[in-house]
């Protein structure tokens, strides 16, 4: 089975045209892969590109070079060519991406927020409200609270909301945004858990995590972003 | 100019029927174009009539370019013949072309009519020309005629049943009761001009020719004999003519149209024929209504 | 993911004298596939929808579509009556101003049930239930069925022009600014009722806006034109994020934060 997700030679700058065309280098020459089963944690400090990676990897942000791996479906994804089509073929199949905030949509319940990745593969809607129900209900959120819209939800809450609607699936690669930022001890041993339960099912996880507690629980191998800095070329 | 016209009428032997020979020609081309292509409106230049727009100027011309000196003409105005326009168009005729006049169906080969069909079925070789103040029958709902025309040619008629729904959502029921809508030979939508409803099965594989003539809005249109004339309906609501309680008041006809005569300010009233002809034919064989003598007895 | 384009457009261009609306434009809409073209006043987004619209006739380039039957028609070989009849059947477009999509002198439910009644519907009582669950999916109580269009407000006019559009079930949807006129409360009840549609039908769509968070909302993919240009394409997470050219990141940062 090929490893599902290599990243390689991968740079990534931003030229603010608004700014006299300045160009912003952001990371050079990443390389790194995760092996199924594995979670592998992006370490760092803040502003050092760690988020910017996983922008690129789920797609968000353009690279300037080099390749992005992905095993989709039988085969090897490039995603840093890839047309949008694949791209959203990748996120809809492969590839989940758990946000630090929820991109909320006005009207839809928390319940059909979570379900709807599972309905977009094909799912059954009662089987995939099913599912999120069992999510929601293992990450202690309220069942009062699951027919409303999470845009007035608390940040925790709607930060379960956003980690039940990146579990729900049996993505093979899943990247996690700092997942834990706003939830209490309990709700965190939570999110551990799911992680580990993720990994036993051959599941590739990239994440960033601040909580070093919960970075020590889940992860495998720490990969310190700096070597990539552009700054630290100059210095 | 025809030979057989008599020199004692000076007008008809100026120009038989009033129109030139050259504006009856091509009176006559669009006819035969209608002919051929049963419900589609042929634009025609309309001539000015001495008479106003409104007052049958289409059905004039019409009759004006087909008419001969053997013809006999009869002139209906809502089924009377003795009505203003009625009485005046058949002057007219008489004037500008000597023609013979009747007000019997039967005996005539051409009847001008405005907004009936003579009770009496028509018979091979009579022509029906039809007044029609407004061609259209989409005009109502699409007020642009490139569009309308275009509709006409791809055959877009859904337009036409939204006007139907309009009147069941609204009424309950199909309410409109004169210029329905009919489908001509499978092809072309027509408006029957304002005839009630009640006739339109009678134009329905007529044994007679009908004319239709449009002077203001320059369109003639036609359904040769036999031919196919439907009229628009919906499945659950299906088309259905009028029907009427009492038979006339006056000749005791069934199944006949019927028009509502207030006899005094105190709610009389009564139902007679609208056919004028049809119902002073009956009473000569006999048939009598319920107010028969009251109606003589008031004259 | 099916392997043929819904819609092939090749170098479009449309000029009006020596002056350019659009100029060169390609791209594949595949099916279920929503595609945003954004871009200022003028900049010939509206242009292109109308030349992929057949509503208006390019002055060079093609445009091939999936029947569903399968064949690939180029559309502006098309006869004009079987292109009217896929334009009424397979396709919708919603326009800016309901006014000029709806019969404004006719009830809610005929100009529901009009499609029906052009492809040949002659079952009043089906016409009319149909029209009544769409006007139901639409967010329009069922009274207002008999009500003309011109005694709704805006936002209901333009909801029900969409139920007008999609009841025959086409598989592509034009829209041409289809929030422009509407406070924006009633904006988001659009959005998200057209979000909603556009996913539970599975519907291919082009958006003609130049509102970035209506973009965002809807579409997986955008377009940014510019003096009759695309000037940039791709994912609309993508031209949202990390925009490349100048102009879009004009655009990008000129977004109001409330």
């Amino acid at each position: 089975m090929a490893t599902p997700l290599v990243v390689s030679e991968v740079f990534k700058s931003f030229t603010m045209h608004l700014r006299d065309g300045i160009k912003l280098p952001v990371v050079n020459d990443v390389n790194f892969s995760v092996a199924s089963g594995e979670c592998v944690v992006l370490g760092g400090p803040s502003g050092i590109g760690k988020s910017s990676i996983l922008k690129m990897l789920y797609g968000n942000y353009a690279v300037d070079a080099g390749q992005i791996l992905v095993a989709h479906r039988d085969r090897i994804v490039d995603l840093a060519r890839a047309d949008p089509r694949t791209v959203l073929d990748v996120r809809r199949q492969t590839m989940g991406y758990v946000s630090q905030f929820l991109r909320t949509v006005p009207r839809v319940s928390a319940l059909d927020v979570v379900a709807e990745p599972l309905l977009s593969r094909g799912a059954s809607a009662g089987d995939a409200r099913e599912k999120a129900a069992a999510l929601l209900s293992e990450l202690n959120l309220p069942e009062e609270l699951w027919g409303l819209p999470p845009a007035t939800f608390s940040g925790g809450e709607q930060q379960r909301v956003n980690i039940a609607r990146g579990f729900i699936t049996d993505h093979s690669v899943l990247l996690l945004d700092e997942p834990t930022a706003s939830l209490d001890a309990r709700n965190r041993a939570v999110v551990v858990e799911m992680i580990a339960d993720k990994k036993r099912k051959g599941v590739a996880l990239l994440g960033i995590f601040h909580d070093e507690e919960v970075r020590e629980a889940v992860s495998d191998r720490v990969l310190d972003v700096l070597q990539f800095s552009p700054r630290k070329a100059a210095a | 100019m025809s030979p057989e016209v008599p020199s004692d009428s000076g007008l008809a032997t100026y120009n038989f029927a009033y129109l030139d020979e050259q504006t009856k020609r091509m009176i006559r081309r669009a006819i035969l174009k209608a002919i051929a292509i049963p419900g589609y409106q042929v634009p025609f230049a309309s001539r000015e009539m001495p008479m106003p727009y409104g007052w049958g100027t289409g059905g004039v011309q019409v009759t004006a370019s087909i008419i001969g000196p053997q013809d006999v003409l009869k002139v209906i105005d809502q089924g009377a013949d003795d009505t203003t326009n009625a009485v005046s168009i058949r002057a007219f005729f008489q004037k500008v072309a000597n023609v013979a006049v009747t007000t019997h169906t039967k005996d005539a080969t051409i009847i001008q009519t405005r907004h009936r069909i003579p009770e009496q079925p028509l018979a091979e070789g009579q022509v029906l020309v039809y007044q029609v103040p407004i061609p259209e029958p989409l005009r109502f709902l699409e007020p642009r005629e490139t569009e309308t025309r275009k509709m006409h040619a791809l055959e877009e008629y859904g337009l036409m049943h939204v006007k139907l729904y309009e009147d069941i959502a609204h009424n309950g029921r199909i309410s409109k009761t004169y210029a329905y809508p009919v489908k001509v030979a499978g092809r072309y939508v027509m408006d029957p001009s304002p005839t009630p409803k009640f006739d339109n099965p009678k134009m329905h594989m007529s044994d007679a020719l009908q004319l239709f003539g449009a002077g203001r809005e320059k369109r003639i249109y036609a359904i040769p004999p036999h031919t196919e004339v439907v009229s628009l309906d919906f499945e659950d609501h299906p088309f259905e003519i009028q029907s009427f309680d009492k038979p006339c008041a006056l000749c005791g006809a069934e199944n006949v149209y019927l028009d509502e005569v207030i006899l005094d300010d105190q709610g009389g009233r009564m139902f007679v024929c609208s056919d004028t002809d049809h119902c002073e034919d009956r009473r000569d064989h006999g048939h009598a209504g319920a107010m028969l003598g009251r109606q003589e007895a008031a004259e | 993911m099916s392997d043929t384009p819904l819609l092939k457009v090749k170098s479009v261009s449309k000029f009006y004298g020596q002056r350019i609306g659009c100029k060169e434009v390609s791209f594949d809409l595949w099916p279920g596939e929503v595609l945003a073209i954004v871009g200022e006043s003028g900049s010939g987004k509206t242009t292109l929808l109308n030349c992929i619209s057949t509503r208006l006739l390019p002055t060079t380039g093609s445009v091939e579509y999936t029947m569903r039957d399968g064949s690939i028609r180029d559309l502006y070989h098309m006869g004009e009556a079987e292109r009217r009849f896929l334009m009424r059947t397979d396709w919708g477009f919603v326009h800016q101003n309901p006014a000029d999509g709806l019969r404004m002198t006719v009830s809610a439910g005929a100009n529901v049930g009009e499609r029906l009644m052009a492809v040949g519907n002659r079952h009043y009582g089906n016409i009319r239930a149909t029209a009544t669950d769409w006007l139901g999916r639409v967010e329009i109580d069922a009274d207002r069925i008999d009500d003309a269009p011109r005694a709704f407000s805006g936002g209901m006019r333009q909801r029900l022009q969409i139920a007008r559009n999609l009841v025959t079930g086409p598989r592509l949807v034009f829209m041409d600014e289809p929030t422009g006129g509407l406070d924006v409360s009633v904006q988001a009840r659009l959005l998200d009722l057209v979000r909603g549609l556009v996913n539970d039908l599975g519907l291919s769509a082009i958006i003609v806006t130049h509102d970035l968070a209506v973009a965002r909302l809807l579409s997986h993919r955008m377009m940014v034109m510019k003096d009759g240009h695309v000037i940039e394409q791709g994912l609309t997470d993508r031209v949202l994020d990390d925009p490349r050219e100048p102009y879009t990141q004009l655009l990008v940062s000129s977004i109001l934060q409330v």
